[in-house]
């Protein structure tokens, strides 16, 4: 057993509003520069949709994440001995066009406007030409559903529909949708590690964070190819290749991320996992119906003596034991198999995980009318009007049970306090759903408590990030032990001549 | 007067700058090493340019670099004329594909606006010192002929001699000026190296393809930290994910330096 740390996340999706403000906090702190301004770190995509960069999910086009085809992992990508015969011209990296080309307004023109007849207009202007552009697209473009039948109808998931479920779908009067913020998973199984030639991107031994280091760079931009969910990005103007630092300088000084902290509808949470750094490729090659599982399977009890000897044994202290066992992370992801990796069958063991949203409960009308009776238990849940299908693609590799139990399990939950606060539940019908899914009381009420009323020190747990260990390192060569940071430099970010 | 000073002095100072720039840029200004793909912003019209500029460039390359190394060894290879013959036309086939990328890019690079846009003015200095330098060489190479053979008999005595730091022209003297041209070319080129764009050849990444795929870098000595760990540990780097073929256990962490 090879016990490691990883800091990972839940986004709750049923408490997400879609406000974006997320990706404006980390816009703000880390990407308003030249040749990023194209950059979201996070973003937050309405969901069926094509998303951020256009269709990123197919991977047919994109050609990112592993591949088993029966035997040993690859890189989607191609092996690496021919993928060397593509440094001169990567035939699959995404193009600018692919994410949107970057503008601002040329709002001198409304005050040196010469006096006329018309007021003057602030024109669109490239911001990396700077000549006036025809906005085409923009990072969420397909936000609410809008153009839904050039970007949702679109969505690579709905695949996994019937053609009647699709059509169903788009009916005026049931169109649902839902966000997906999305941030770098900081994967267990890297591709962008696997892919980098310059071996200038890894992960820190004692978080799970990846970091580019920007200085052993050069620019070959594999990492774009090969990370299946597109999150990390080429420079153009520095040459270099940058990604979500998970913001390690605030989580080294206690600070949650500036996307979490800012979270308005409080859906994110952050803490430690401790995890099997030897069953990764046993985990990352099992079926694709069996992805979810094998992943939970690799995570550790933070309460089990034998976990916490070889945890010890690693180097990992008992302060972050304790930060481990109070993780919600854990609590959502292992006890309560609540929250599912994005797009498991990509294979790179990602550490993002969603809980699925319930979404708009009544399910069909009939003549008009919204039917809400239950003439069975779960049946919100089981003729919702986003097919259990769509959501077992994005969260499960495309096996309907554990998104069916996320769901129900909340459903549940949700019967157990009604019976509680408005009193108008069959208590023999609520220990009924409890039981089905698996869940006592005690779990419900810790459960809605996560979910409804958690404070900030319940949201993020962040386990001390030792910080004085690399300090200490100081005495020694820090730079050449330590690889340089992933983001920030210790010379100017000059674009090469 | 004009030959000492364009085969003697300026070798010796394009040498001394190529490789005392290069280092001083790699330590001080790492960062500035990268290939600077433009590839982002404009990817069709690169795919013709590139390719072509880089195998056919290479190729050429490789080809000065062996007559330079073995002059003999090739005299005698071009010692029966069919060999000859194909040595010759497989040089200048690799030179036009140069000169068929580095138009290509040429006009790339001041056709789409949002190229011109990362085009520095080292940029327009290197598409120009190398397409003059493949004009001259492809112009060489269909009217001076059978330059593979004088090569080794002319400007590879010279070239040595730069070397044994006895510089000798009268091998090159009598040379055509087209061939003067591309020699004294070369050195110009020798002289922007470490200040352009073209310092990504030293960073190929060759040491990709037998590194393992996944890199872990941990805060300091990973064995002292770990004291009483039951089995020795990587300093920084380990394998976590085994590479087809490869012969290391899937689990087992893999020193890599």
């Amino acid at each position: 057993m090879d016990v490691r740390l990883q800091i990972a996340m839940v986004f709750h999706l049923d408490k997400c509003i879609g406000c974006h403000t997320c990706s404006i906090a980390c816009k703000n702190v880390w990407t308003d520069r030249k040749g990023a301004e194209y950059m979201w770190w996070n973003n937050v995509e309405t969901k069926p949709g094509t998303g951020y960069p256009t269709a990123w999910e197919d991977q047919s086009k994109y050609k990112g994440g592993w591949e088993t085809n029966g035997g040993e992992p690859q890189l989607k990508m191609g092996r690496r001995s021919l993928r060397v015969l593509n440094i001169f011209h990567n035939p699959d990296m995404p193009r600018m066009d692919d994410y949107y080309e970057p503008w601002t307004y040329k709002y001198e023109d409304l005050f040196n406007a010469p006096e006329g007849a018309d007021q003057p207009t602030a024109r669109p202007i490239s911001m990396v030409t700077n000549k006036p552009i025809d906005i085409k697209a923009g990072p969420n473009w397909d936000d609410d559903l809008s153009g839904s039948p050039v970007y949702a109808a679109n969505d690579p998931n709905l695949e996994a529909l019937t053609p009647e479920q699709r059509e169903e779908l788009f009916d005026i009067e049931r169109l649902v949708f839902f966000y997906l913020p999305r941030i770098c998973n900081h994967c267990l199984n890297a591709c962008c590690v696997a892919a980098c030639p310059s071996g200038a991107i890894y992960k820190r031994g004692e978080d799970g964070i990846v970091l580019i280091n920007q200085e052993r760079c050069r620019g070959w931009r594999m990492c774009v190819t090969a990370c299946p969910y597109k999150k990390t990005f080429y420079n153009w103007s520095t040459g270099k290749s940058e990604k979500c630092i998970l913001c390690f300088p605030r989580l080294e000084t206690g600070q949650a991320p500036a996307c979490f902290h800012s979270c308005v509808g409080r859906i994110r949470y952050l803490g430690g996992l401790l995890y099997d750094a030897d069953r990764i490729v046993e985990a990352m090659s099992v079926p694709d119906d069996q992805l979810v599982d094998a992943q939970r399977e690799m995570i550790l009890d933070p309460f089990d003596p034998e976990v916490r000897a070889a945890a010890l044994r690693n180097g990992i202290d008992e302060r972050t034991l304790e930060a481990c066992e109070r993780s919600p992370v854990y609590k959502y992801v292992k006890e309560w198999k609540l929250a599912l990796p994005l797009h498991a069958e990509f294979r790179t063991l990602p550490m993002l995980f969603y809980v699925p949203p319930l979404l708009p409960v009544m399910a069909k009308t009939d003549a008009g009318v919204y039917d809400s009776s239950n003439e069975e238990l779960f049946s919100p849940i089981e003729k919702a009007r986003l097919p259990m299908e769509y959501l077992a693609r994005l969260f499960s590799a495309g096996n309907i049970d554990p998104v069916r139990l996320a769901l129900k399990k909340q459903y549940a939950i949700r019967l157990f306090k009604r019976m509680e606060t408005v009193g108008d539940m069959d208590p023999l019908v609520v220990k009924q759903a409890l039981a089905e899914v698996g869940c006592s009381e005690a779990e419900a009420e810790q459960i809605y408590r996560l979910t409804s009323l958690p404070t900030v020190d319940d949201r993020y747990v962040i386990p001390p990030m030792h910080r004085e260990e690399a300090m200490q390192m100081l005495n020694d060569d820090v730079l050449a032990d330590k690889g340089e940071a992933g983001f920030g430099f210790r010379e100017a970010p000059v674009r090469g001549a | 007067m004009l030959d000492n000073l364009f085969y003697i002095i300026l070798p010796y100072a394009a040498v001394t700058l190529a490789i005392v720039i290069t280092v001083q840029r790699y330590l001080k200004r790492g960062f500035t090493y990268s290939s600077l793909s433009s590839q982002f912003l404009e990817s069709d019209e690169l795919f013709y340019g590139s390719v072509p500029w880089h195998i056919g460039i290479l190729v050429v390359l490789l080809g000065h670099v062996i007559g330079f190394a073995i002059p003999r060894q090739v005299l005698w290879f071009n010692g029966v004329p069919a060999r000859l013959y194909i040595l010759e036309t497989t040089g200048l086939l690799f030179g036009l594909l140069a000169l068929v990328g580095i138009v290509s890019l040429i006009v790339r690079r001041f056709t789409s606006a949002r190229i011109r846009a990362v085009t520095s003015w080292m940029d327009v200095v290197v598409l120009l010192v190398l397409l003059v330098q493949v004009i001259l060489g492809v112009y060489t190479a269909l009217f001076y002929r059978w330059g593979s053979s004088w090569y080794a008999t002319s400007a590879v005595p010279y070239l040595r001699s730069l070397f044994t730091l006895q510089p000798d022209l009268k091998m090159i003297a009598p040379l055509p000026m087209a061939v003067k041209a591309h020699i004294l070319n070369a050195f110009i080129f020798l002289a922007i190296f470490p200040f352009s764009r073209l310092v990504h050849m030293l960073v190929v990444p060759i040491h990709y393809l037998w590194r393992p795929y996944q890199l872990v870098i941990w805060n300091g000595d990973r064995r002292k930290i770990i004291g009483q760990a039951p089995r020795p540990r990587p300093k920084t780097v380990e394998a976590t994910v085994p590479v087809t073929g490869d012969t290391v256990a899937a689990s087992r962490p893999v020193v890599t330096g």
